[in-house]
């Protein structure tokens, strides 16, 4: 059956080097130092990606940050309370603007 | 997961020629290919350091992934007399250390006179105790004083902070009868600063990934550890957990050993392949065959040396041997490596 996404092509993401080589290159470079331990470690930065990728629902990074967090030493728990972070700040994002909302209907009422 | 050993439920990966064969049909590139291309084949001994012996199979636990099929219903242990035959070998070995492992070796009726012989060879001594033996019974409650007794370093499979992970691994209330065998351990000591009593934990992940670096988890459970159980040990070795016995029969029933042979391949690191451990262990199985390591012992595949038995031990000729490797030796060389100490590079 044909998909818009396939689990093979997240390997092949390498290869957005053949129509762009230096833009990637310079973006790998990047994504690579991005990942590594710092201020925060790899760990804790693998567990914000995680949560990350559920939000803009990227089913690549949702797999291969699964992977990864679980590589890294998190337990399931771990995994879906980062999971719950993603969902407090994006429900919390569209309630927020409920305040918006209000200050509207207030405008126009009388 | 059955609690009987594959052996025991006559499973046909209990065969090491079924698993051999498994782990041949797959379509990656051969690691001896692989080993050629790092100009590392054939793979070459070193001289000789570590001498490890397997006392046998029988373990009180009945772990998913264990690669010796080990449990209570295996009843393959090693004699006294093979135990002398290893004790005259180690004597002209040259070796500095000798690894105990099993099973659970301290099941092993002789392992107590074993370990008081060693000792008297002033070797280095490392047992492999699964933790729980130590609170199996009450026969075992002294065995952290045996230890200390001995200066033996003790490397103990802890392979998560929590229970749901290892018990998911290792058995029903696995983790927690672990904490309290780690308690026992401290009280005397071990993984204590300045004690001088070694106290080292493995981790292996609870499924078909890989281990993650080894310092980073280390501080995680040195962190988890202090503040939840007050614990202590001294370093954490990650190990990868090879396509060999229960653990490829899981990979195989879950379907993932297309994708992690994958993995295994695509982690080839050069550096890992130059410093695997069979380039200076020996390893010998319950009956005094000699391996490169104690996967090959499982895999049955015997030294490719005209000396493969303990009786006949000659360092100078085993030194002489390439190590016979596969496909399952892609475990020890992918991303920082993989050996009973841990990373290697
Ligand atoms: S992994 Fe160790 S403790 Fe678990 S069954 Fe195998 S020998 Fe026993
Ligand atoms: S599995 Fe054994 S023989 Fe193969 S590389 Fe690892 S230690 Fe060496």
């Amino acid at each position: 059956m044909k998909t818009y996404y396939n689990p093979e092509d997240l390997k092949k993401f390498g290869n957005i080097s053949e129509f762009e080589p230096n833009l990637a290159k310079k973006f790998f470079d990047y994504y690579g130092d991005v990942f590594k331990d710092g201020a925060l470690t790899a760990r804790e930065k693998s567990l914000i990606a995680l949560a990350v990728a559920h939000t803009v629902q990227c089913p690549y990074c949702i797999d291969a940050y699964t992977q990864d967090t679980m590589e890294k030493g998190c337990d399931e728990a771990q995994l879906m309370e980062a999971v719950h972070v993603a969902a407090a700040i994006r429900g919390g994002a569209s309630l927020v603007h409920g305040v918006q909302m209000m200050n509207k209907y207030k405008d126009l009422s009388m | 997961m059955s609690l009987k050993s594959l052996h025991a439920q006559n499973h046909s990966l209990s065969l090491s020629k079924e698993q051999l064969h498994v782990l041949e049909k797959t379509s990656y590139v051969s690691f001896s290919k692989k080993l050629n291309e790092s100009g590392l084949f054939p793979l070459t001994v070193k001289p000789l350091e570590i001498f490890q012996i397997n006392v046998g199979k029988m373990c009180n636990q009945v772990c998913k992934h264990c690669h010796v099929d080990a449990g209570p219903d295996r009843k393959e242990i090693m004699t006294r007399e093979i135990m002398l035959q290893c004790l005259s070998a180690i004597e002209k070995s040259g070796a500095h250390t000798v690894d105990l492992t099993g099973g659970a070796p301290e099941m092993n009726p002789d392992f107590r006179w074993f370990v008081e012989e060693i000792s008297k060879l002033g070797k280095k001594i490392i047992v492999r105790c699964n933790l729980t033996i130590i609170v199996a019974n009450k026969k075992y409650n002294d065995l952290p004083e045996f230890f200390k007794q001995h200066k033996i370093e003790v490397v103990s499979s802890l392979p998560y902070f929590t229970s749901a992970k290892t018990d998911s691994q290792r058995g029903e209330g696995v983790f927690e009868k672990s904490i309290q065998a780690l308690k026992m351990l401290n009280d005397v000591g071990y993984g204590k600063q300045d004690s001088g009593l070694i106290l080292d934990l493995v981790y292996n992940p609870a499924g078909a990934f890989l281990p993650g670096d080894q310092s980073g988890l280390e501080r995680e459970f040195k962190n988890k550890l202090k503040t939840n159980f007050d614990i202590e040990f001294n370093n954490l070795f990650t190990i990868t957990n090879l396509p060999v016995s229960r653990f490829l029969e899981y990979l195989e029933r879950s379907s993932n050993f297309e994708s992690y042979m994958e993995k295994l391949v695509n982690a080839f690191n050069p550096s890992a392949a130059a410093n695997v451990m069979c380039r200076n262990t020996i390893s010998v199985g319950w009956d005094g065959y000699l391996y490169d390591c104690d996967f090959n012992q499982m895999l049955e595949l015997k030294v490719a040396s005209p000396i493969n038995h303990v009786n006949n031990f000659d360092t100078s000729m085993l030194e002489k041997r390439a190590v016979i490797t596969g496909q399952h030796c892609y475990g020890c060389t992918a991303g920082s490596g993989s050996s009973c100490g841990g990373t290697v590079i």
